[in-house]
């Protein structure tokens, strides 16, 4: 703070510097933006006239539909499954000492450092070996190892930061584990596990690496229908959904920002 | 002992989705070894030729090729990075901190095909930037920017940024300001203070940034693919390309393996050169 009192010309470099760091991080969103109002096909800047005709477009995409509903169907199982697991699993972590606990966790974790092409033709060999494959269990489960850590990690921190006190209280009134379980524990991790869900929903949505490696013609996701399009045509209507992505990304966040504090989530407030 | 309720319901099931991540990883390892027959998806005998393919230069180069990509963008993404997480820990606004932190992490979730288009549209030879340029009269014809590995980096920086920042503020934000404000009492100059105190503590976070920028490049598909148009090849093009053009999942197979080696052996190199600076950080 007093550094900056005294060494104006620094903070300054800093604000400025930021300020184009936040610019070129916004650039391509807002150039999107500009290119789906586009009326023509044809990329132009400025565009010369303004329509949501791509926006119509986009909506209307047979794919794309397919690719919503399966992305939302996999998105929903496989955050859900993630959640139950992993908070269970951060359960037993965080309270008890077994066999196989650090490997168990060592594994699970691992998902974050194997790139995901690696993992999506891991589960499109395995599934193929056991005759699943391109089934949309094989993606849901897929998705369900991606997230994992994720939730589990948000699960755990809730866990530690709860008060056992009230578990105890529970307890010695005479309430069975179940019902300490179903009517102290659950509710007071609630807020850390809706935020670890819709963390994984959103990484869920969004991935794409390994969906394209898992899933097939009928069980494309989202983004693979995208990457597909983009592949192919080169009109707005991709540029149109890509708005339509962002800005329910951006509410989300700005959401998660505000009711649950992103900072915390994040570990970025430390003493300061 | 203790009563443990609950413990095998909730070890359960993750104990099987660990054996199903570890039944894929090993699906991969079995396939590595195995002979690619033509035409046919099922893997011939045991082999080490898909090893000794990776030796050929076509493949050495797609290794070298991917390795200097992510590390370019992890040393670009730890300088861009690091005053903006400077900033996010040191602004006294919280608005402005909320700004930067909502800015900052967007790209993260927003799916590499979605950031990958943008940047087409950005970069491209009918995109924004060669309009701007064409329109004021700078340049006469497009400025060819896609399909070089500037402007794969530049994408790639755009979606590691978020996790170097974050990983540096954190690391920043837990450096007790005590030690900076004794610094200046005694009459070290900013600059100082930052480079003899701030800097140091904050090497964890820097070590952890570079790490996983560096993964995370490394695991990148669609920005290469799409930008790189086939005239930048990473690893994960080229697996992908031999499992769906040429059906040869035992090479692919053993291309990902070779790729997992060599990120753990990064990861391990890096984390080894930053103990000794780890310790000078955290005293």
């Amino acid at each position: 703070m007093l550094a900056r009192r005294r060494n104006n010309w620094v903070g300054r470099f800093i604000v400025a510097f930021v300020a184009m760091v936040l610019g070129f991080l916004v650039l391509p969103a807002l150039v999107v933006a500009i290119a789906a109002l586009n009326a023509k096909a044809v990329l132009t800047f400025p565009p010369e006239q303004i329509s949501l005709r791509w926006f119509a477009k986009a909506l209307a995409y047979e794919d794309f539909q397919n690719g919503l509903r399966n992305g939302l169907t996999v998105t929903v199982w496989a955050s859900t499954i993630a959640l139950i697991v992993g908070a269970g699993f951060a359960f037993a972590l965080d309270r008890y000492q077994f066999h196989g606990k650090r490997t168990i966790e060592t594994i699970l974790l691992s998902s974050l450092l194997v790139p995901h092409f690696t993992i999506g033709l891991g589960f499109l060999i395995l599934a193929a070996q056991i005759g699943l494959a391109r089934g949309i269990t094989v993606v849901i489960f897929t998705h369900v190892i991606l997230v994992l850590p994720f939730v589990l990690r948000s699960a755990y921190v809730s866990l530690r930061n709860i008060d056992r006190r009230l578990e105890l209280a529970a307890a010695s009134l005479g309430a069975p584990p179940a019902r300490v379980l179903a009517t102290v524990t659950v509710p007071l991790l609630a807020p850390g596990l809706a935020s670890g869900w819709l963390l994984s929903a959103i990484l869920s949505f969004n991935e794409f690496t390994a969906s394209l490696f898992v899933t097939g013609q009928r069980t494309q996701t989202l983004p693979v229908a995208m990457y597909n399009y983009v592949r192919e045509y080169a009109d707005p209507s991709m540029a149109a959904i890509s708005v339509m992505y962002i800005v329910v990304t951006a509410t989300l966040l700005a959401l998660a920002n505000g009711y649950l504090g992103l900072g915390k989530v994040l570990h970025v407030d430390g003493q300061r | 002992m203790t009563s443990r309720p609950f413990l095998r319901t909730f070890v359960t099931p993750a104990a099987l989705c660990a054996f199903g991540l570890t039944a894929a990883l090993l699906a991969i390892l079995q396939y590595s070894v195995r002979a690619f027959v033509p035409g046919s998806l099922e893997p011939g005998g045991l082999t080490l030729e898909n090893f000794t393919a990776l030796m050929k230069p076509l493949y050495a180069r797609v290794f070298l090729e991917t390795a200097w990509i992510c590390l370019l963008t992890a040393i670009t993404t730890l300088f861009v990075g690091y005053p903006v997480a400077y900033a996010l820990v040191h602004a006294r606004s919280a608005v402005f901190k909320s700004l930067i932190l909502v800015t900052i992490v967007t790209p993260l979730f927003l799916g590499e095909v979605v950031r990958t288009y943008s940047w087409i549209i950005v970069l491209g030879n009918n995109g924004f930037i060669n309009s701007l340029l064409l329109k004021l009269g700078l340049i006469a014809a497009p400025f060819q920017m896609m399909f070089t590995i500037g402007s794969v980096v530049t994408a790639l920086v755009h979606v590691t940024l978020p996790v170097m920042v974050v990983m540096l503020a954190a690391a920043l934000s837990h450096i007790n300001p005590v030690y900076e404000r004794a610094a200046e009492s005694l009459g070290a100059s900013p600059i100082r203070v930052f480079l003899t105190i701030t800097l140091p503590l904050s090497t964890p976070g820097v070590v952890a940034g570079v790490t996983t920028a560096f993964a995370w490049t490394f695991s990148a598909f669609a920005t290469p693919q799409l930008i790189g148009g086939g005239r930048v090849n990473m690893v994960s093009n080229l697996v992908y390309q031999l499992g769906f053009a040429s059906f040869n999942f035992p090479f692919a197979a053993s291309l990902s393996l070779a790729g997992l080696a060599m990120t753990l052996a990064l990861l391990a190199v890096m984390r080894f050169v930053a103990r000794p600076l780890e310790r000078i950080g955290l005293h």
